[in-house]
């Protein structure tokens, strides 16, 4: 009785799945970019207390103070989400967490230690400014860096495993013999997810937060301040850009490994093809099979893949209609995060060049322009790469294993939550779109030490 | 007491924790409502300050309950959330909305922008708890049958239990909360606030026992079952000391016994959620006992042994937090402010020494980015891609401790 697990809910006849999946992206959406500020924020204000402390600068400490309060504040939007996203997969995905809850929950319980010790230490920090030693205030700031890194590592782990599932076996649809440790740490599918979602969180938090101050630059603020609150993010960023790339080609091959669907997909290849082109525009035809009116790259789809120009990739007709991914919009999602991470790639690398010839970074408007459309970019970038993936996996929750709408709950009302949720979240959007500009207008002064109150 | 039923008492633990520390959060939320206009700023500004260091720290123990039950309980949990929906999605947007007035209180400014922020903070902590317990009324009354969304999606929430727990879940938060204030007023010497808040709390707290022993009557009529475990054994037990304390925290709150009054409020709280986890159990849900419902043996072990590790790093953490807030170490001191010359004072070594283009960090990162790129590229898997990617990581790593030194002083002259 114990493990009459899968589908032990029953079978439900759900209308708006589609609504669902974009409840649930959403709500990722929102959160993803927040994540990144919890990731890498706390690296870059502890590096700043650290030198400003050992140069007696009090300019680097104002920064640092004042990233942590904004670190703070966004860590506190993340919790909130974070909730709204665990909410959700019962909400939303009941047959998912009833058929597979035990085989990765483990990873969220671990998921939720991170968080604990993130959301203490983070408090202790900024509340401990003036009130702790400088020593000890360094060194409650360490568990906040790590426990960044681990509960993104956790969260990933479950992805990983939803995207190449191990550690048990299905007996009669059953999960049986569940192994929850290999099953999502001993996945060799998680890794590359990991090392790309922590440089992109490093890309996100360096590129956003200079292009905040890029603007502000933009709009003549042109002190130390601004530049080096600029200057700092911006050379983390960049130094992850070009590494991002190496990465990207890593995660490319093991989708092409694992996932070939998804991978055929990312390209819109039809047929299973020896030495598959790459094209840019045009979008996929379904009834052809091929992509219409883009620019043919030959060649060049077997050379990403599998690093030899005359590999075969498997196509999409290889799996039914039914199991294939929306085409489309994995394409153009993939085309984005690859289109945007180029130029972020290029942008770091011509910014160390130029550091290493003038041991200055550009000046000008132009620069402080490219800065600032950069953060959005990232963003954007960041939330393609996660639909790549996400959608990629479609039709499957767990891949090759439970549909996605297999997984839904039977419960009415998802179209009136969908459009709830859509509705506060744009109203927060706009009332922190309009705070941020009021505080844009505001006439900024660094202020000697501002309390965290 | 078995390893099926052990993940279920750590996730009641954590319940409870939830209820007495995010419930005073919420309680301060809704004095921060009931408190408007300038006449009130000191006491609402108190409010707001008390929530503070430990707001996000209170708030990860319902995301640990969650994690719990769906790893342990995964056909328990599944079943609930697809029933309860329109309950714990109510209690899902006010916690957003909650959130974000808490993030954005410090960028507002006017007394109407302040006084919207307040209300839409105070309202949606009327409503996470109220939500939060009306789903518990649901499962607690045997409203919600195991399957996918099998239950009445209205019933199961809008019934006699469920709007009592709702209700008393409310009450209880304001009543911690103003036990609470009263306790940190007193010891930042507000002798004024203290007794603002001191009368509050002897209010709530008698109209919080009434409820919930007026409750009783309303258990007995539409969850037999739970009333019957409330008056019998363990659960007669808790509900004792849940009274005992209560009545403690009055006559020490009416004694200005504030520190003692704090714990003793908690565990007149607390001792209510252990009331009803005794008299609901053998079973979660109707036909599904705690061992049909628990996850395999392997998965079990492995969670218990993860929470054991992990109890080992947070109760640590978490004392050391409780422990600065409560002695008051975070108390606001405008003396505190300003005192960035003792922040900026080490500084023993001055001057870009870091900026030499010979710097050993420059050197490493270029090293590990020429070996480890290549390296990543070339390799399909095995200790060639390991040792790839982790150069390549130390080559960011390097990189970064190489220039960011380097660009923060960059142009140290005109500053």
């Amino acid at each position: 009785m114990v493990l009459q697990i899968a589908q032990a809910l029953g079978p439900v006849d759900q209308d708006y799945l589609l609504e669902a999946r974009q409840m649930q992206a959403l709500s990722f959406a929102v959160h993803i970019p927040l994540v990144c500020f919890g990731v890498a924020f706390p690296a870059l204000v502890l590096g700043m207390e650290w030198l400003g402390r050992r140069r007696g600068d009090p300019l680097l400490l104002v920064l640092a103070r004042r990233w942590s309060k904004v670190m703070i504040a966004l860590f506190a939007v993340g919790v909130v989400t974070g909730t709204i996203l665990s909410f959700e997969l019962g909400l939303l995905w009941p047959q998912f967490m009833a058929t597979y809850g035990d085989v990765f929950g483990l990873a969220f319980a671990l998921e939720g230690f991170s968080f604990f010790v993130e959301a203490i230490f983070i408090a202790i920090y900024v509340y401990g400014w003036d009130r702790l030693s400088p020593r000890a205030h360094m060194l409650v700031g360490i568990p906040v860096v790590i426990s960044g890194f681990s509960g993104s590592l956790m969260v990933i782990s479950v992805n990983g495993w939803m995207n190449h599932p191990s550690g048990f076996r299905l007996e009669n649809g059953r999960a049986i013999d569940v192994e929850p440790i290999t099953a999502l740490f001993g996945n060799s599918y998680f890794w590359h997810e990991m090392v790309h979602m922590y440089l992109a969180a490093f890309l996100v938090a360096g590129f956003v937060t200079a292009s905040v101050y890029a603007v502000a630059w933009l709009r003549g603020r042109r002190d130390r301040y601004v530049r080096v609150a600029m200057a700092v993010p911006l050379v983390v960023a960049a130094i992850a850009a070009p590494a991002q790339v190496v990465v990207g080609d890593w995660a490319a091959r093991s989708v092409a490994r694992n996932q070939p669907t998804k991978l055929a997909a990312f390209e819109g290849l039809g047929r299973t093809e020896r030495g598959a082109p790459i094209h840019i525009g045009g979008w996929y035809d379904e009834e052809r099979g091929e992509v219409r009116y883009g620019l043919k790259l030959p060649k060049l789809l077997s050379l990403l893949a599998f690093h030899d120009p005359n590999a075969t990739v498997r196509g999409l007709e290889a799996v039914p209609p039914g199991d294939r991914p929306p085409v489309n919009v994995v394409r153009l999602a993939f085309a984005t995060m690859v289109g945007i991470g180029t130029l972020m790639a290029i942008f770091g690398v011509a910014l160390l060049v130029a550091w290493r010839r003038r041991r200055a970074l550009p000046e000008g408007r132009w620069f402080a322009w490219t800065v600032a459309a950069l953060g959005p970019l990232s963003v954007v970038a960041l939330v393609a790469g996660w639909v790549t993936t996400e959608v990629g996996r479609q039709p499957w929750i767990v891949y090759g294993l439970m549909r996605t709408e297999a997984a839904v709950t039977g419960a009415g009302g998802i179209p009136v939550g969908y459009a709830a949720l859509a509705a506060v979240y744009l109203a927060l959007a706009a009332v922190t779109a309009w705070l941020l500009r009021r505080l844009a207008r505001a006439p900024l002064e660094i202020e000697a030490g501002d309390g965290c109150s | 007491m078995g390893v099926a039923e052990l993940p279920l008492l750590l996730a009641l633990l954590g319940l409870a924790a939830y209820v007495v520390l995010g419930g005073a959060d919420f309680g301060a939320g809704l004095w921060y409502m009931a408190l408007p206009g300038e006449r009130h700023r000191r006491l609402r500004d108190h409010t707001y300050h008390a929530m503070g260091p430990v707001w996000e720290a209170n708030h990860v123990w319902l995301i640990f309950v969650l994690v719990v039950v769906w790893t342990a309980y995964p056909r328990a949990f599944g079943s609930i959330f697809s029933t309860l929906y329109i309950p714990l999605f109510a209690a899902a947007l006010g916690i957003i909305l909650r959130g974000t007035c808490y993030a954005l209180r410090g960028v507002v400014s006017g007394p109407n922008e302040e006084r919207v922020l307040g209300v839409i903070f105070g309202l949606s902590s009327l409503l996470t708890p109220f939500a939060l317990g009306a789903a518990i009324g649901g499962v607690a009354s045997d409203r919600v049958p195991v399957g996918n969304a099998a239950g009445d999606p209205i019933d199961s929430w809008l019934n006699p239990t469920s709007l009592l727990v709702g209700v008393l879940a409310v009450a209880t938060s304001a009543y911690l909360a103003a036990v609470w204030l009263t306790a940190d007023a007193e010891r930042a010497g507000a002798a004024h606030m203290t007794e603002a808040f001191r009368r509050r709390a002897l209010a709530l707290g008698a109209l919080a026992g009434a409820l919930a022993l007026g409750g009783l009557a309303v258990l007995h009529s539409d969850a037999q079952r739970i009333y019957d475990g409330l008056t019998s054994g363990g659960g007669l037990a808790a509900a004792l000391v849940s009274v005992a304390a209560g009545a403690a925290t009055m006559v020490c709150v009416a004694g200005r016994r504030l520190e003692a009054a704090r714990w003793s409020a908690a565990v007149a709280v607390g001792a209510i959620v252990a009331g009803w986890a005794l008299a609901q159990q053998p079973q979660i849900l109707p036909g599904l006992s705690v061992d049909q419902a628990a996850a395999s043996d392997a998965t079990l072990v492995a969670l218990l042994v993860s929470i054991a590790i992990g109890a080992l790093i947070l109760v640590p953490s978490l004392t050391l937090l409780f422990g600065l807030v409560l002695r008051g170490r975070f108390d606001e001191s405008p003396m505190q402010l300003g005192s960035l010359e003792s922040a900026g004072r080490p500084a023993a070594t001055t001057g870009p020494r870091t900026t030499g283009p010979r710097h050993p960090a420059g050197i490493a990162a270029a090293v590990c980015a020429a070996v480890g790129g290549p390296l990543t590229f070339a390799s399909d898997g095995g200790a060639g891609l390991v040792a790839g990617v982790i150069l390549v990581l130390a080559a960011v790593a390097a990189g970064a401790a190489y220039l960011v030194p380097q660009v923060a002083v960059a142009d140290t002259d005109d500053g």
